[in-house]
């Protein structure tokens, strides 16, 4: 249960950031994945450097938002007015470009960050025993939804993203730079796979291919939660995150085939997702 | 005029530069450096590529999970003569491919419910589905993480002489022959009528559904086409390697596809197999003669971002585009004729109008005709806002009906619930003594009903004709029909439907001329030539005035008038001077409700239609 728990947080987070994505600009970032495994690296390049792990999770997630930020200005914006096929196909190759330029520098081989000092042994919770740092990340990644949460729903930002989901085209005319919002955006999105790739890298470890398992596991969440919507990745995350726990408790081998089963479900009873928006399709 | 020697010049070319390139390759490639394993790797990719081409470049579907029907064709294969159950290679194969398009037919119903990004992500999932069901439930059949190795390679027995394919250049001809019936067959597909409603699907697939076509069955063959053609490929890795290798499933394969399909160019059919060559030279060259190592592939990543932003057609695209550059830098007047054209078109009379003009104007309205649609009491609303509300219409066989309102009087809305794109929220709507409440769009346009649109919906990457037989065939072949391999010449009746509403819109001039390159007036009346190429009983006009010059708008009510000849039409426009001189009855909507009806003189002499318009500013 807590496993699922801890997974599903970081499906939750990761997703939102593809969500928030495809919701605002339209682009469904294939290179999504890979911001993750990025996220993860950055994180473990400034551990090395500082050995504070704090200081590793804000350097790579702004390391990350800088990285969509630059992504988004020099790539993905060409990118809006041609056909959805073309998106993808380009988010596709950047995705493999990261994918390489990280091997070419760290090689194939795992890396590994130490869970901190105070996220070490494990914590008696009455009824088992569980280890500390996972508990963190299920509070870590709770506290990274919520600000999420809050600058989508409190902030002036917030807004106009949410009314970009509604009508992109609306929102340009009301004379808004969209372009900036885009390009923020693709960056918050970005980040927010930075952020669960560090906060997650001490639970696995680090190779260059991590994040396509990852990007397919997001595409789940998402198909299951509804695409562009913020709640349904969250719930999406959370419902895949026990689906792929519990049944790895029974038979390992079919939790991912559980998981696809569950999609597949979806689709058949309600092909918008659970909490899908009724606009883009 | 032979349509078969129109619609594709030079008829068996590709078949036989094809025949030629493949007897020839074995004699030319080890010159360049290609060892024969690599050009029999090379044939697999093409002839898996050739099925994800008409999916992706051919129908506008871009699928990133043809790894599962590779893996499938090629483990069943597998599976079956390693266990000894089939001795056969060849039926081995046949085995697979039916397996693996069985297996395409599932999926397809279930990814298709969807399209652009969500279709992508499912078949994303439903291939790393099938990657982890080879890998644990069934790895018992196939080997989990290692496989089946022992794949026999095949044995003939042809008047007595036993042959045996080996390896290299003896598995070349076995493999050449494949992709060669793969080639013949694609080519076949996409110049038949499906092939045309195929990317009449990528260009516009609601158009292509509102012309009468079944849209999601013809995407289903789409998806089931690659699924066979990936079976194949896959049963054939197989018997190349002696060994069905686990990776067949995986996410990279269907990336590898996708990448090399896009490399060497998308919707070409030789664009796979172009772009293998280019993938497995560049991984030979980069790793061994470079000595760049595993990151090659960097290299290759940065090259196809660079590929999708600027060379949108790959390398056949690109080679296309130079030659088209080339031949325009020598003769440059006709290219610049043909622009201007659209203008030019307007000063000169139109003789295919002109000659059916003038029809013994207004006929008068046969109250004796029985009614050949009647809504009653049509309602939409949209949460609180009500579009249309109790609308009670009849058009009469024969009548030629004007629809006028001002902006927002929901004569669109009322259009789209008469063709049913859209479903009222209450009230009836029967077509010829049929009713026709909440069918599709799709079956009312093949009973005989159908709309040209306010905006252009046209197929626009297709020439004039191409959109007009797209029209005809909906008409003539029904809303499904499996003639994959039929020659659109051969459907009677087509060539003439095309030529007579290219004639009847006047745009016969223009016929090899693709949409993209037409002129706003002439994209007008292809509009209403789309609509009326589906030969339609009753035949609805939104705005066909819409954006033209005067002049434009004379030749257009000229035109209207010829084709309502034995038609019956209901015409929706702002301009109420067109519309008094066409139509013998017309329809006044205000605030989503009939506000007048009666004929031109009647309305306007109507003192709540002033009102309406002029807001009782210049009332009498």
């Amino acid at each position: 249960m807590f496993n699922g728990l801890v997974l599903g947080a970081l499906l939750a987070l990761i997703s939102s950031g593809l969500t928030i994505i495809y919701g605002t600009l339209g682009v469904l970032n294939l290179a999504h994945g890979a911001m993750f495994m990025l996220g993860g690296y950055a994180g473990y390049v400034v551990f090395q450097a500082t050995e504070s792990f704090v200081l590793a999770i804000a350097g790579g997630a702004l390391f990350v938002m800088a990285a969509g930020l630059l992504i988004e200005r020099l790539i993905i914006r060409h990118f809006y007015d041609r056909p959805p096929e073309d998106q993808i196909l380009v988010t596709f190759g950047l995705a493999i470009c990261i994918v390489e330029l990280v091997r070419f520098f760290f090689g194939s081989l795992s890396r590994s960050v130490p869970p901190p000092p105070w996220g070490a042994g494990v914590t008696n919770l009455g009824f088992m025993l569980y280890p500390t740092y996972r508990l963190a990340v299920v509070a870590i990644v709770a506290i990274a939804l919520g600000a999420l949460y809050f600058v989508l729903y409190r902030t002036r930002l917030g807004m106009i993203v949410r009314a970009g989901i509604e009508d992109a085209v609306m929102v340009d005319s009301l004379g808004i730079n969209v372009f900036r919002v885009f390009m923020v955006v693709f960056g918050i999105g970005a980040m927010a796979a930075g952020f669960a790739g560090i906060v997650n890298a001490p639970v696995v470890s680090l190779t260059p291919d991590m994040g396509e398992a990852i990007l397919v596991q997001t595409f789940v969440v998402v198909v299951i939660g509804g695409v562009g919507s913020f709640p349904g990745a969250i719930l999406g995350g959370l419902i895949a995150g026990q689906i792929i726990s519990i049944t790895s408790m029974i038979n390992p081998g079919y939790a991912y085939v559980m998981l696809f089963a569950a999609m597949t479900l979806v689709l058949l009873l309600r092909p918008r997702g659970l909490l899908g928006a009724r606009s883009r399709d | 005029m032979n349509t078969s020697r129109r619609l594709h010049p030079r008829p068996f070319l590709y078949e036989a530069l094809t025949a030629l390139g493949l007897i020839a390759a074995p004699f030319v490639l080890p010159h360049l450096g290609f060892a024969p394993n690599t050009v029999n790797q090379i044939l697999v990719w093409g002839l898996f590529g050739i099925g994800f081409d008409i999916l992706f470049g051919y129908t506008g579907l871009l699928s990133f999970g043809q790894s599962a029907f590779y893996g499938t064709g090629g483990f069943i294969a597998a599976y079956l003569l390693t266990q000894n159950i089939l001795s056969s290679v060849m039926l081995a194969l046949l085995v697979g491919t039916i397996g693996a398009a069985v297996v395409g037919l599932g999926i397809g119903v279930l990814a298709l419910r969807r399209t652009g990004i969500y279709f992508a992500m499912i078949t994303v999932a439903i291939a790393e589905m099938f990657f982890f069901i080879e890998n644990s439930p069934l790895s018992g059949y196939t080997g989990g993480e290692n496989g089946i190795p022992g794949v026999p390679a095949p044995r003939f027995e042809i008047f007595g002489m036993r042959l045996e394919v080996g390896t290299g250049w003896s598995m070349y001809w076995f493999l050449a022959a494949f992709y060669f019936l793969g080639i013949v067959l694609a080519l076949r597909i996409v110049r038949s009528p499906v092939g045309a409603i195929l990317s009449a699907i990528r260009d516009n697939p609601v158009r292509a559904a509102a012309l009468g076509h079944s849209v999601e069955r013809y995407k289903l063959v789409a998806f089931v086409i690659g699924a066979v053609y990936a079976g194949i490929a896959g049963g054939l890795l197989g018997v190349l390697q002696g060994f069905m290798p686990p990776d067949a499933f995986t996410f990279e394969t269907s990336g590898q596809l996708v990448m090399q399909t896009v490399i060497g160019g998308v919707g070409t059919l030789f664009g796979p197999l172009l772009g293998a060559t280019v993938w497995l030279f560049l991984s030979d060259f980069l790793q061994q003669s470079v000595g760049l190592g595993a990151s090659w592939k960097l290299v290759l990543g940065v090259v196809f971002v660079l590929l999708v932003v600027f060379l949108r057609h790959g390398l056949i695209g690109g080679i296309k585009d130079l030659h088209r550059w080339l031949r325009r830098e020598k003769a440059p007047e006709s290219q610049v004729d043909d622009g201007a054209d659209g203008l030019a078109a307007m000063d000169r009379p139109m003789p295919g109008i002109v000659d059916a003009a003038a029809p013994d104007r207004p006929r008068e309205r046969d109250e004796a005709a029985g009614p050949i649609l009647t809504a009653t009491a049509l309602t939409k609303r949209y949460g609180g806002l009500v579009a249309n509300s109790d609308i009670d219409f009849t058009v009469r066989r024969g009548e030629l009906r004007g629809i006028i309102g001002p902006n927002g009087a929901g004569k669109t809305t009322f259009f789209k619930m008469l063709t049913c794109e859209i479903h009222p929220t209450s009230g009836t709507i029967e077509f010829e003594g049929r009713d026709i409440t909440g069918r599709s769009v799709t079956d009312v346009c093949q009973l005989g009903l159908t709309k040209s649109y306010q905006v252009n919906q046209l197929f626009s990457r297709l020439t004039v004709r191409q959109n007009l037989t797209i029209a005809a065939l909906a008409d003539l072949r029904g809303r499904f029909r499996l003639d994959l391999f039929r020659n659109p010449a051969h459907i009677p009746g087509l060539q003439e439907r095309v030529e007579h509403a290219m004639e009847l819109v006047d745009l016969a001039g223009r016929a090899d001329t693709r949409v993209s390159a037409l002129a706003y007036g002439e994209k007008r009346r292809l509009e209403i030539g789309l609509a009326l190429a589906t030969s339609p009983v009753l035949l609805l006009l939104d705005e066909p005035l819409a954006g033209m010059s005067p002049r434009e708008r004379v030749e257009t009510v000229r035109l209207l008038k010829s084709i309502s000849r034995g038609r019956t039409m209901i015409v929706i426009d702002h301009d109420m001077d067109a519309l008094f001189e066409l139509a013998q009855w017309i329809t006044v909507l205000q605030e989503g409700r009939i506000l007048a009806e009666g004929t031109p003189d009647e309305i306007k002499g109507n003192s709540s239609v002033r009102e309406a318009y002029l807001g009782g500013v210049l009332a009498p």
